[in-house]
């Protein structure tokens, strides 16, 4: 047998949770170290991953399964595809960098404090759910997902309730208020849209009899597994509410803003570059695969909720005050379009979807990082507090434009690309709906750019005059991912290689193929 | 050969590269790099020039294919590059103004302590510009454009300290996003059209495809050219723009940037050849604006602003001359080359005479200055005789040819397009001598500013003056040079193509129309502007005067429309998500927690109650059973 | 005598025990009418025993008789030690689960 690299994955984070929680009260230090080496050795494990795919190969490959439940046919079984590798990739490239990011941001109010290793129980946290969002992404076991997908929940809510940015505007005792409403918020709504998707599982499990994705989405394509059509479309909306939530899509959509406006920057990191891949990384994985006939059956409500995420997400964004609930916003728009290219059914559309999701997750950190490092300057998440930050912290202000024009996909860097496909796939479909989808673009350049003229231009304000630029810890987060969307945004070859057999593999799941050009000549 | 393509790209990119990154260790050469950059790439375009004109006619294509950029099933965009007649005049164009341009801010930026950044902005722009022309394929093109546009941002907004500097930024951004959104639509419909978006296949099969798609295509790039080179309606930022340094306004915003446009349309004729309904709507929106940038480019009293209505106008009459499709390609190409010679030489000169009066922009207050800045004066003069078409200079010939070509159009819209024509070559004529009388004759005009300092009016150092010669050789000169022989046509045909229309009046006609045009505007504003003097303070004005210095109410229209309207609707969106959206979701809580509030009570601890519940259960199941029976 | 009459007889004492253990609040009172209520069910039981002819019902009535004298002892224990905490034997003095 050989070994188990996949498990190895998962199981590597959740072993440096532990042992993370492990360390003594008075060796913070130690635990920050350990978190990260464990995140940088899970990150080697990831490229490993990635390096030993083989993109021309079988469509799961480093399968590995074992009995778990036998009486109710429960495996355990993983495996990946080229869009399972890539997220997993992101996954783990994105953990250093969130915990570089928040290495000081759990350290105890007092010192001597006699609250609980606040800052063992911050990292091991984290590392807990990098290592479910793994998992998630390598189950080909329905149920085995289910249950790290629903588990996720947990590390999450204690990471969003139990540190908030420091030195709140209305006092500690209103922040803490906040920060509970905004964690109970968060896991009422994933609680309801996972009680759902149990639902949906157990009859899953009624109709096919077991739990394994490849062989029901086997049996389905052969015929030997008929679903009556009612069936399959409750079945599907079930799972798909679920995704819907964690995506997540309007109107589905408002714990994001509570649950990113509380949390510190890198735990909002965690859940929008993240945590939130794993439900559009699903209606990927299991809508589309087990439910062809009712994906299609839904894609034009669906493609209408997703344009509504975009426009309305993007409006929102320009209305906001407050940076981080501004960023919330923009993520809303952009899931709207990996939603959107999800469901186009063409190639380009799933693809650039696929891509969105590593662009988004990279292009997000690199904005919300930053300007986690701003607020933390200044003690206030209000844009209007800030004015001119450009001329004393230069270097601060260029990186954060750089995010900005990341977010609003300004060409050469990554999300363009993905953008880009996303819309020419949607539009081959659907005209219309690409075409307005569009606009998009406009208004991420409006509410980036507004952002960027009020905090950062304009005359000093007296409140920021002192403000010191980034440090080496900071640059050392930043810098790479900047490099990273460039690269990615000149060069997107090494993940398109492995993501397009994935994408051609799904596409022949749902029967559907790409529309033909008006004139084939050309080509 | 081919592999030199790259290099031009890759020249400036370093640069900016260098400087942006490099920090502060390079503050004191930052200038320095900078333009010798620019100038490398500027001596690899005059390398492939050579090597271009050593080739036959129709061989003139290079193309290098570096690498494939996005394969996704049908969808393959490759990072290849394409030379040819089309693209070279642009490289010399850029590269070279640009190289001057470069040359002058080393004097002009002398004393700003953010300088090595401005340097590296300006290679950024060089770069993406050089990618624009050179790209094989829209989509590479498509990041050329949006590079040209984050370059023409940062540095719009380069004195960001200022928040009208930043504000107009933005603006520029914004407007420019939308026609990139037309531009953007426009790929993929040729995706959809084509399957592919590649220069090659796309232009030389658009015959095949339906009008309707055609002229769909046509306009989304029309939408996309009025963008980026200010046309009607999307105008609106580029008076805003001149918030940034002269030398900017000069090579982004007159030489350059701005004429992306019309080489977009041009170098897509071959889809606009087959579109007529779009290349009527090109032609009206060219001829709406060259009116529009001259009568706007009459009432500003801020002589960048004046110069910013001059470049829309002339940028009218090459977007009007593309429009009119074989006839008019050569001489919209022509007229953007010698326009890029003269209006650079302009600004250039503006920044020179602002340079002299501590930043004054207002010619209210200047006056007279021929005798403090001679060389400037002389620059600048005969940059003016070559806007306005002083026969023998550049200006007459690109400009004369594009009036030809809009009455040889033909027809009812050939006389309308050439009137319109002839009217803007009269108000260019009256707005530039109003422009030259106001700051260079007449009475000085210039008070201490508001700390008591009186401005030294002084000519410029020679790192300034020598491109400002340099581009004044360029004006004088350029026009006669391509036109002798119709050199300029035989080198730019074998691309675009060329046809003589059936002219209703022969070309004799409308240069003896043109010169009448000339002197009554010329007349007009000497009579206004020479003979009187001119008032410090701005008069009332007609009401088409004041509905000019306020850009037409363009930008009121969006400010009341689109700003407002804007914030309305997200402000009440913003409502609408916390209170309906989020208020369902806080109703649901709150009805379960209610109810929840409600089921307590039952729990009372009474036995008896209890009691109750139970046998009340239990009666009901049975009475339960008993109908299920009886059923 | 038919032996259906015995079953009305069972369902009348069930139904007083029942409304005993309603309205009365004396703990002595309703445990006595629990008690009732168990003994009807006894005597249905037996009368079942009886019209199907099979001793199941009778045996079934024995194990009542034990678990009900279960239930005294234990019952009893419970409402003497509430009378001598609370001074009182009503059921609806003991509605908290504390003093």
């Amino acid at each position: 047998m050989s070994f188990p690299l996949l498990t190895a994955t998962a199981v590597l984070p959740a072993v440096g949770a532990v042992a993370t929680a492990a360390v003594p009260a008075a060796r913070r230090t130690a635990a920050k170290w350990l978190a990260l080496l464990v995140s940088l050795a899970t990150l080697v494990l990831a490229i490993v991953v990635m390096v030993r795919f083989d993109p021309g190969g079988a469509r799961y490959q480093l399968t590995e399964s074992h009995a778990w439940i036998a009486d109710f046919g429960v495996r355990y079984e993983l495996g990946v595809d080229g869009i399972a590798v890539v997220l997993i990739a992101l996954t783990a490239l994105l953990m250093p960098f969130i915990i570089l990011a928040g290495w000081n941001d759990a350290d105890p109010l007092e010192t001597g404090s006699k609250r609980w290793r606040p800052t063992q129980g911050f990292f091991a946290l984290i590392l807990a759910v990098e290592a479910m969002v793994v998992i998630s992404f390598e189950a080909t076991d329905v149920f085995l997902f289910y249950i790290f997908f629903e588990a996720m929940l947990i590390p999450m809510y204690f990471l969003i309730g139990g540190f908030g940015d420091r030195a709140h505007a209305q006092g500690e005792e209103a922040a803490s208020t906040q920060r509970s409403y905004a964690a109970v918020k968060f896991l009422l709504y994933n609680l309801v849209g996972g009680l759902i998707m149990l639902a949906a599982v157990i009859g899953l499990y009624t109709v096919a009899g077991n739990f394994s994705l490849a062989e029901i989405a086997q049996a389905r394509a052969n015929g030997t597994l008929h679903m009556a059509t009612s069936t399959e479309r409750w079945l599907f909306l079930g799972f798909f509410f679920a995704f819907a939530v964690k995506a997540p899509l309007w109107p589905l959509h408002t714990w994001l803003p509570n649950a990113m406006q509380e949390s510190t920057a890198p735990v909002a990191v965690l859940i929008t570059a993240v945590v939130d891949k794993v439900g559009t990384f699903a209606m990927l994985r299991f809508c589309l695969q087990l439910f062809p006939e009712a994906s299609k059956w839904a894609t034009p409500t669906i493609l209408v909720l997703a344009l509504i995420s975009i426009i309305y997400g993007a409006l929102l964004a320009v209305g906001q005050r407050d940076i981080k609930r501004l960023v919330a916003y923009a993520s809303i728009s952009h899931f709207g379009f990996i939603i959107l290219g999800i469901f186009a059914m063409t190639s380009q559309g799933q693809s650039g979807a696929t891509l969105y999701m590593v662009n988004h997750g990279i292009s997000t950190a690199a904005l919300m990082l930053v300007a986690g490092f701003l607020i933390s300057r200044r003690g206030s998440r209000l844009i209007a507090d800030y004015g001119g930050v450009q001329k004393v912290a230069p270097v601060l202000a260029g990186t954060f434009l750089i995010g900005g024009l990341a977010t609003l996909s300004l060409p050469g860097l990554a999300p363009f690309v993905s953008e880009f496909l996303v819309l020419v796939g949607t539009f081959t479909r659907y005209p219309a709906i690409g075409i307005i989808a569009t606009f998009g673009i406009v208004l991420a350049a409006l509410y980036t750019l507004v952002l960027y003229q009020r905090t950062m231009t304009g005359p000093v304000k007296p409140a920021v005059s002192a403000m010191p630029d980034l440090k080496a810890r900071e640059l050392l987060v930043v810098t790479p991912l900047i490099v990273l969307l460039i690269f990615l945004g000149v060069y997107p070859k090494p993940l398109t290689d492995i993501v397009n057999p994935a994408v051609k593999q799904t596409m022949s799941d749902v029967h559907k193929t790409d529309p033909k050009p008006a004139v084939e000549a050309a080509k | 050969m081919e592999n030199l393509i790259a290099l031009l790209i890759a020249a400036p990119l370093l640069g900016a590269a260098v400087l942006l990154v490099g920090g502060r260790r390079l503050d004191a050469v930052g200038q320095w790099i900078g333009t010798l950059l620019s100038t490398t790439s500027f001596v690899f375009g005059v390398i492939l020039f050579v090597d271009l004109l050593g080739r036959n006619t129709d061989d003139r294509t290079l193309i290098q294919h570096l690498y494939t950029w996005v394969p996704v099933a049908g969808f393959q965009a490759d990072v290849t590059f394409r030379l040819d007649q089309l693209s070279m005049t642009f490289v010399l164009l850029i590269t070279g103004v640009g190289s001057l341009i470069h040359l002058y801010s080393v004097g002009y930026m002398e004393h700003d302590e953010r300088r090595r950044r401005f340097f590296g902005y300006l290679n950024l722009f060089l770069a993406a510009m050089l990618l624009l022309v050179l790209a094989d394929n829209y989509l590479l093109l498509y990041v050329g454009w949006e590079g040209v546009g984050l370059a023409s941002y940062l540095l719009i907004g380069f004195w960001q300290h200022k928040p009208s500097a930043a504000t107009a930024a933005k603006k520029a951004f914004l407007v420019n996003r939308v026609g990139d959104m037309g531009l953007s639509i426009a790929i993929m419909l040729m995706f959809t059209t084509f399957g592919t978006f590649a220069f090659g296949p796309v232009l030389s099969h658009a015959t095949d495809a339906s009008e309707g798609r055609l002229t769909a295509i046509g306009l989304m790039l029309l939408l996309a050219a009025c963008g980026k080179s200010a046309q009607v309606p999307l105008q609106s930022w580029l008076g805003d723009a001149m918030e940034g340094p002269t030398p900017v306004s000069a090579l982004i915003h007159a030489a350059t940037m701005v004429t992306a446009g019309v080489y977009l349309i041009v170098r897509s004729g071959a889809i606009f050849n087959a579109a007529p309904d779009a290349q009527l709507v090109v032609t009206v929106v060219g001829a709406v604006t060259l009116l529009f940038g001259a009568i706007v480019g009459c009432a500003k009293d801020d002589i960048k602003k004046a110069l910013a209505g001059s470049t829309m106008s002339q940028i009218g009459y090459m977007v009007l001359a593309a429009g009119l499709g074989p006839i008019g390609y050569v001489f919209a190409i022509m007229h953007l080359v010698t326009h890029g010679f003269f209006k650079a030489g302009l600004f250039l000169g503006a920044g020179s005479v602002m340079h002299g009066m501590n930043d004054e922009v207002d010619m209210r207050r200047y006056g007279g200055l021929r005798k403090y800045m001679p060389v400037t004066f002389i620059t600048f003069g005969l940059g003016y005789l070559a806007i306005i078409g002083f026969p023998g200079l550049s200006g007459f010939f690109s400009k004369d040819k594009i009036i030809e070509a809009a009455f040889a159009k033909g027809g009812t819209e050939g006389w309308i397009l050439g009137t319109c024509a002839l009217v803007g070559a009269a108000i260019t004529a009256f707005y530039m001598t109003r422009v030259m009388l106001m700051t260079f004759f007449g009475e000085k005009r210039w008070q201490p500013d508001e700390h008591g300092h009186e401005p030294h009016p002084h000519e410029s150092p020679k790192v300034m003056t020598i491109p400002m010669i340099v581009l004044a050789v360029g004006s004088v000169f350029a026009g006669g040079f391509f036109s002798i022989g119709d050199r300029f046509l035989h080198w730019l045909e074998p691309i675009t193509g060329h046809s003589e229309g059936d002219s209703p009046i022969s070309a004799g006609v409308v240069t003896g129309a043109t010169m009448v045009c000339l002197i009554i505007g010329v007349g007009i504003a000497y009579l206004q502007y020479g003979r009187r003097p001119v008032p410090a303070v701005a008069p009332r004005g007609s009401l088409l005067t004041r509905a000019a210095r306020r850009d037409l109410l363009q930008d009121d229209f969006n400010h009341v429309v689109l700003v407002r309207g804007g914030e309305h609707l997200t402000r009440s969106l913003v409502y609408v998500d916390h209170t309906l959206v989020d208020g369902v979701v806080n109703g649901t809580a709150a009805g379960f927690g209610g109810l929840s509030g409600r089921l307590r009570k039952l729990q009372n601890g009474y036995a008896r109650s209890y009691a109750v519940s139970m046998f009340g259960g239990a009666a009901l199941l049975v009475a339960a059973t008993l109908l299920m029976r009886a059923v | 005598m038919n032996p259906v009459y015995y079953l009305y007889l069972a369902a009348l004492l069930f139904t007083i025990g029942a409304t005993g253990v309603l309205i009365r609040r004396n703990a002595i009172v309703v445990f006595m009418c629990i008690e009732l209520m168990l003994n009807a069910c006894n005597l249905a039981f037996v009368v079942f025993s009886r019209m199907h002819g099979n001793l199941d019902g009778q045996i079934i009535a024995f194990f009542t008789m034990v678990v009900a004298a279960a239930e005294v002892v234990v019952g009893l224990a419970i409402i003497v030690s509430l009378f001598r905490t609370r001074h009182s034997a009503s059921v609806d003095d003991a509605s908290l689960m504390k003093l």
